[in-house]
């Protein structure tokens, strides 16, 4: 059988399901990055934060588990902003980058300690497990969470498009990512701006980590660690200098992912990371500036 | 130096150094309302120091300045700008990938009046260029039209204070015409201009009075009549 055959109409919904997901953390990872110029390593324990809350509040209703779920992802981006990367603002960027590894497994490192008082490692989250049925569309099995993650993602994506078109914070975070110095000299309060993406990207985790949840319910101290891994490189492959790129390079990893993993034969997927990484190797060796990075102008802005 | 009781800003034996050479020494100026002064002097001479130390970019050794008679805090350029201080950088800065209205837009930032687009109206009156281009994207227009959105830009703040890092910097003649007759009409509404030039005689002969910089201090102070001395304008060079 050949490997095209297997990537079939359920293949292909998953790995879009993934592709979005992706694309969400790739968000909230550019947004941050846009005005600090920091890449946030601990982005993915915001999820994994989100998903403990989401566990301990199995017995609570839906909508109350995901709205603590928010509040807790929210309030540890503000103090992680607050307590980490303010001070750390005008260090250089090898500093921050470092810095967030130590925050990323500090908070590992609580969760596992959180996690391990009932003598086992993992806890289930069980309040939005109804979120996981299937239902089945065209012929094609798809889970809920699949059309929830395609359309929080596309929502998303519109709402924050209006926000930084047509919106005076909008326009300031722009003008932040663009030229942060020139931003100030022009009044744009650098606190206010970098509170505002913070939240946004928290915001954005909240909603990844229920729906990472929802896909898998056993939440540990590793979750979306490994996801974490894979946006990062989809965002520098897509180009992390825009947050359109970095967007579109999340959901091509996600999807990428998705559909060789449907394309591998499953006792062989073990190998999907070697897949994905080389295809990644490819690319940059490619395109160095990022797949969609705008040809050669790219380059020279950036001097 | 006992300042003039109507002046809009004063420094005050300003210092700053970059690291331990010193940029600026124990220089005293002062604007009154509604004035054009100008900052002139050789390369190096600490004249965009001496804006940057303003604006809270950098962090004076010793001194004050103040605004209003209050003093500036060094560190938050946007409380400054906030203050009624807009600045229009040395090399315009302007948002190239950002529309010519979305520009002006950003100016708004340091008003807290909350005033919305209407106050972009002035602005479009005094460069009708501006006006003519509004939707296009300010990284389209040529070096002049750029120029006129960087002060344009600044204007919106409506400050109090208007400083300019070499605004004719790479301008053709007839433009640097445009950015000084735009200048005389910006103070006319009083707005009080500190001039940061290249050109010493155009400022001298335009300015109410001209500071002349070396090496960070003060040589003297020029005013219009100097400007067609030309003993003396080469002795502020090379004195």
């Amino acid at each position: 059988m050949s490997v095209l055959a297997v990537i079939d109409a359920q293949t292909l919904a998953d790995a879009v399901g993934l592709g979005a997901v992706y694309a969400l953390m790739a968000v909230g990872i550019g947004l941050v990055f846009g005005v600090l110029r920091l890449v946030n390593f601990a982005y993915g324990q915001l999820v994994m934060a989100g998903a403990y809350t989401l566990a301990f509040t199995s017995t609570w209703p839906v909508a109350g588990s995901v709205a603590a779920c928010f509040a807790v992802v929210i309030a540890l981006s503000l103090l992680m902003e607050r307590a980490v990367f303010r001070p750390l603002r005008t260090s250089s960027p090898a500093v921050m980058l470092v810095t967030t590894f130590a925050v990323a497994f500090l908070l590992q490192s609580v969760a596992l300690i959180v996690d391990v008082r009932d003598d086992t490692i993992g806890e289930p989250a069980s309040s939005v497990a109804p979120l996981g049925q299937a239902i089945t569309l065209a012929g094609v099995d798809v889970r809920k969470v699949t059309l929830v993650a395609v359309g929080v993602a596309i929502v998303a994506l519109g709402l924050l498009a209006l926000l930084l078109g047509r919106t005076t914070i909008g326009l300031q975070m722009r003008a932040a990512a663009a030229d942060f110095r020139t931003a100030r000299l022009l009044g744009v309060r650098a606190d206010r701006v970098i509170a505002f993406a913070v939240v946004l990207s928290g915001i954005l985790a909240g909603a990844v980590a229920v729906i990472l949840t929802v896909q898998n319910p056993l939440v540990s101290p590793d979750f979306a660690l490994k996801d974490t891994i894979v946006v990062l490189v989809g965002v520098v492959v897509g180009g992390i200098d825009r947050l359109w790129t970095a967007t579109l390079g999340g959901f091509s990893i996600g999807f990428a992912t998705g559909v060789i993993n449907g394309a591998l034969p499953t006792e062989q997927t073990v190998f999907l990371p070697s897949a994905v990484f080389a295809l990644v190797i490819l690319v940059l060796i490619l395109r160095p500036a990022g797949l969609f990075a705008r040809g050669r102008g790219a380059l020279v802005e950036r001097v | 130096m006992t300042e003039p009781a109507n002046a809009i800003l004063e420094l005050d034996g300003l210092e700053v150094r970059h690291g331990s050479v010193a940029a600026v020494r124990s220089l005293d100026l002062h604007l009154l309302e509604g004035e054009i002064v100008g900052l002139i002097g050789p390369n190096g001479a600490g004249k965009s120091t001496t804006l940057h130390a303003i604006m809270g970019v950098l962090a004076p050794r010793a001194g004050q300045i103040r605004l209003k008679g209050r003093a500036l805090r060094a560190g938050r350029p946007e409380d400054v700008a906030r203050a009624g201080i807009a600045l229009v950088p040395e090399g315009r800065r302007i948002f190239g990938d950002f529309s010519v209205a979305e520009n002006l837009r950003l100016g708004l930032s340091a008003r807290r009046d909350g005033a919305g687009e209407s106050a972009l109206d002035a602005v479009y009156e005094l460069f009708p260029i501006l006006a003519d281009s509004r939707n296009r994207q300010a990284g389209a227009l040529s070096g002049g039209q750029q120029q006129q959105l960087a002060i344009g830009r600044a204007l919106v703040a409506s400050p109090d204070v208007l400083l300019l890092d070499e605004p004719s910097l790479g301008l053709a003649p007839t433009i640097v015409d445009v950015v000084f007759t735009a200048l005389a009409a910006i103070r006319k509404r009083g707005v009080s201009v500190l001039l940061v030039e290249q050109r010493a005689q155009r400022t001298v002969a335009f300015a109410d009075r001209t500071y002349v910089l070396a090496n960070g201090e003060l040589r003297m102070i020029l005013t219009p009549p100097d400007a067609d001395d030309t003993e003396r304008m080469i002795a502020a060079y090379l004195s």
